[in-house]
């Protein structure tokens, strides 16, 4: 008995094709995993069907409970009883849970709201959840595990009959994920039908009915759970050739640069919570050094924690530049150490986008380019015209706004920035993220080129393909754990992904 | 673009020229000044021009043209600063006890008076800067307890009359030091100042022309001579323009010294310096600037310690124009301040805008408002006037942007 049904589902964004003649089917009163790397689509299939991405704006069709449908939006899936759960939670903060819960669809009489229905429907919908809290209390009281199960309360007030979980565990502890996974067979018994996204790999295997696995916007595999094993999940999720997408390299090798040890942080929201876990790192002169992690393993969190305590609090450990330990309480003094870091996000974190070029490169490293607090603006020009020919920005001139510039120029004059600054240490947190294939290979090319002037290069990246193709030597991230590490010659991506699903080390 | 590679030319002095460019976004607030400029003077049959219309234009708009400097730093570091008028206030009250009440000398009254300022400018940039309240509700608050200080100290009265030295500062003339030349059908102008406009000239393009040889120097693309010459050229007719009809008056006001002062080293300092880029970063993007090692936070509270000094410098001068340091000085001071600093090119997201703009938004509202008051316009017209041509800015900004697709 199948509920849905999606058939040759193909979507483009402009210039690229995120999803193609993709396939799902969904059986009645199942759990069904949808597995795949970041970036392989899955956000995307759920958005399609949710209809935040209305009919018309892809191709394909889908059919639920028999019928077909054309969802014009979110408001037409949820009348048909299909709800979306987004990995980023969706309630108000300072509403109260039932306030939450009825968002939108509030139960009222003659125009005003009658509170003692919504009050007692909440508790009913909190006691089929298993949440002991009272509707009243403001959802900000709560941790992010019982905020999720609102979520879920709130789908079932909608009278859910396909709830879409886009990974719920991924923000979790131990207990609170055992919870939504009992919750979920709980609500699989009274037949509503669960679709869930999900990176851990044991959680599938152990309340997953069937999986669909998608790779680069395709199906490439559904089985049933009986017939799985990690590694066939595995195998199915990374099986890509790496053709010669990558510059060649060969290393050169030299002195310790950075060590970290015992580097411990905090989640500066969520107290207790403990984001990076006594993690130990080594990055030499030379060496392009890869990080490798899914979503939520505490890659970021690392670095910018590193990065003068950007990130993070309760922080411990050691970090020991050129054999001398080092804090780095600022930015200055991480900059003023020769660490650079780029961040995962240039638009919002990297570029001053109503700005030009060439004030964006001297951002970072004005100092340089000025004496006694003043700037000289003709050597600022120089310099940012230098970097401009040096990293090919394709621009007018070191004049033009950065925010007109496509993604891979506006990455390169973020590098430019952090490499004015001299730095001895990159971070390169996502350096190719949203940059088309022959960008992608000009900045790798950079990449190798600033490990051959001696530079150390920690590379953080989603895409497994582009650490194997890039780094020297990887680590992998689990929970804010280094759960591996891996050198080139034996690095591979299956076993990549066993590191980055191991739950602890 | 014709570029030419850089590395070959380096002596050969070809001038790599720039294609005339003109930037609708900063540029458009000058045509506009020019074509208010002109309408008025149409309106007016030329009043508007007379030599002491200009001079009192100067005078009567001095303070809000100091405050809108550091208003427009306010904005391009995206905040705001509502409490400035009630600044003014009690910091002429201040130098009206200090100078009245306790017969201290000018100077030291001044700095005692700046330094007040600065103080009062500190206690708002705490609290903006460290404990991250916004400057909106920081300044509304400044703006009712700075009022209630100045009540407070002068009761229901105003102080005065100031010693003339002090007047001098806001009402003041250069003396005829070396006596009046005849400049034909002009009649008679005082030497020493159209000596000071000729000098300004001089400098205007001695430096315009050494910026230029730098920049070509360094090989960048810079205008073609023409462009040059023409801008150089308009902006010299301008200043000099001024100065004879002012030389042709009582000579050149002190205040217009002072403002002329201010605007070269804040511009300056907006452009060119460490600190001045630091705005505007923040402004731009305040986490990529903290990401990129900018004291947001300190660099934030000095935004707003000058705008104290520059709120009590203001208000000194008005209160020396009035000759009184009354209760209800400065009263909506702000909101021209602010609504100069839009008008000349602010954004309100941040980031973006020139003290020239402020100077430029300001002088705007200045001709609006005396080129409609000598045409006998009623003030309620004036002041819709005014708003209309403060919406009219924004959206021109907002539409330009939009345009451009930043």
């Amino acid at each position: 008995m199948t509920i849905l049904r999606m058939r040759d589902i193909t979507k483009t964004f402009p210039g690229v094709k995120a999803l193609e003649d993709v396939h799902l089917d969904v059986r009645r009163g199942e759990i069904h995993a949808i597995c795949g790397e970041n970036g392989a689509g899955k956000s995307t299939l759920m958005k399609v069907l949710s209809g935040v991405y209305p009919h018309g704006s892809y191709s394909g069709s889908i059919e639920f409970d028999g019928a077909e449908c054309a969802f014009s939006s979110i408001r037409d899936s949820e009348r048909r009883g299909i709800v979306i759960i987004h990995q980023e939670l969706a309630l108000c903060p300072q509403l109260s849970i039932a306030e939450n819960i009825f968002l939108g669809n509030e139960l009222s009489s003659g125009g005003l709201i009658d509170w003692n229905r919504t009050n007692h429907a909440a508790a009913e919908l909190l006691r089929r959840v298993g949440l002991d809290e009272l509707p009243v209390t403001p959802v900000n009281e709560l941790g992010v595990g019982k905020q999720q199960l609102v979520e879920i309360a709130k789908a079932l007030s909608k009278s859910v009959r396909l709830l879409i979980l886009d990974e719920p565990t991924a923000a979790l502890n131990d207990s609170d994920s055992e919870h939504l996974l009992g919750l979920l067979r709980q609500l699989r018994e009274q037949g509503v039908t669960c679709v869930i996204i999900s990176h851990k790999l044991n959680e599938i295997m152990a309340v997953a009915d069937s999986i669909t696995i998608l790779r680069d916007g395709r199906t490439v595999a559904d089985f049933p759970t009986t017939e799985a094993t990690e590694g066939r999940i595995i195998s199915a999720m990374v099986g890509r050739d790496l053709s010669d997408r990558f510059p060649p390299h060969v290393p050169t090798v030299g002195a310790e640069v950075l060590r970290i040890e015992d580097w411990t942080v905090h989640s500066p929201t969520q107290t207790g919570r403990v984001v990076v876990d006594h993690a130990n790192l080594v990055l030499h002169r030379g060496e392009i050094v890869g990080l490798a992690g899914l979503m939520g393993a505490g890659r970021t969190e690392l670095a910018m924690s590193v990065f003068g305590r950007t990130y993070g609090k309760d922080i411990s450990g050691r970090v020991v530049k050129d054999g001398k330990e080092v804090r780095l309480r600022s930015v200055r003094d991480a900059i003023a150490n020769g660490i650079a870091y780029v961040t995962e996000d240039r638009k919002r974190y990297g570029l001053n986008l109503i700005d030009d070029i060439k004030r964006n490169i001297s951002s970072a490293g004005l100092g340089q380019l000025s004496s006694r607090g003043w700037v000289n603006e003709n050597e600022e020009h120089q310099v940012a015209t230098k970097y401009q020919r040096q990293m090919n920005i394709k621009a007018p001139s070191v004049r033009s706004i950065t925010g007109k510039l496509s993604g891979g120029n506006q990455q390169k004059v973020v590098l430019s920035k952090w490499i004015l600054t001299d730095p001895d240490v990159l971070i390169l947190d996502e350096p190719t993220r949203g940059i088309d294939v022959g960008a992608k290979y000009e900045i790798y090319t950079i990449i190798n080129r600033l490990a051959d002037e001696g530079k150390a290069i920690l590379v953080i990246s989603s895409e497994l393909p582009e650490l194997l193709g890039l780094c020297d030597r990887i680590y992998a991230l689990s929970r804010g754990r280094i759960t591996g590490e891996v050198d080139r010659a034996e690095a591979s991506q299956e076993r990549l992904m066993q590191y980055m699903t191991k739950e602890s080390a | 673009m014709t570029v030419t590679k850089a590395s070959t030319q380096v002596r050969s002095g070809s001038p790599q020229l720039r294609r005339i460019s003109f930037n609708p976004r900063e540029g458009g607030i000058y045509v506009a000044f020019a074509l208010i400029v002109v309408l008025f003077t149409v309106l007016t049959h030329g009043v508007l021009l007379e030599p002491q219309n200009i001079s009192n234009i100067i005078v009567q708009n001095s303070y809000i043209l100091i405050l809108a400097m550091g208003m427009m730093l306010v904005i391009i570091a995206g905040h705001i600063d509502l409490s400035v008028g009630s600044v003014v206030a009690v910091c002429g009250a201040l130098c009206a006890v200090l100078t009245v009440n306790m017969g201290m000398p000018w100077l030291p009254a001044l700095l005692i008076t700046l330094v007040a300022g600065a103080a009062i400018g500190a206690w708002q940039g705490y609290w903006v800067a460290y404990f991250g309240i916004p400057a909106f509700i920081v300044t509304l608050a400044g703006m009712l307890a700075f009022r209630a200080l100045t009540l407070t100290v002068l009761g229901n009265q105003g102080i005065g009359p100031f010693p003339s030295s002090l007047r001098t500062l806001s009402n003041g003339f250069t003396d005829g030091y070396l006596g009046n030349i005849g400049l034909g059908p002009l009649g008679g102008a005082d030497l020493i100042s159209v000596l000071a406009g000729v000098a300004g000239v001089l400098a205007i393009v001695v430096l315009q022309w050494q910026r230029r040889k730098a920049r070509l120097g360094y090989l960048q693309q810079v205008d073609p001579f023409g462009v040059f010459a023409l801008k150089v050229g308009g902006a010299s007719v301008v200043v000099l323009a001024v100065v004879v009809q002012l030389a042709r008056f009582r000579n050149i006001p002190w205040v217009l010294v002072l403002l002329t002062v201010l605007v070269l080293g804040y511009s300056l300092l907006a452009n060119r310096s460490v600190f001045g880029r630091h705005i505007y970063a923040i402004g731009g993007n305040r986490q990529a600037a903290e990401l990129s090692g900018v004291k947001v936070k300190s660099v934030t509270f000095w935004i707003f310690v000058n705008m104290g000094v520059l709120a009590a410098l203001a208000g000194v001068i008005f209160a020396g124009r009035l000759n009184q340091a009354g209760p209800t000085a400065g009263n909506s001071f702000e909101l021209d301040a602010i609504a100069a600093a839009f008008i000349g090119g602010a954004a309100v997201q941040g980031g973006v805008g020139k003290v020239v703009g402020a100077i430029t938004g300001g002088l705007i509202m200045a001709v609006i408002n005396n080129g409609m008051s000598l045409i006998g316009a009623p003030s309620e017209r004036v002041m819709l006037v005014k708003g209309l041509v403060l919406l009219a800015a924004v959206v021109y900004d907002i539409w330009t942007k939009r345009r451009a697709g930043a």
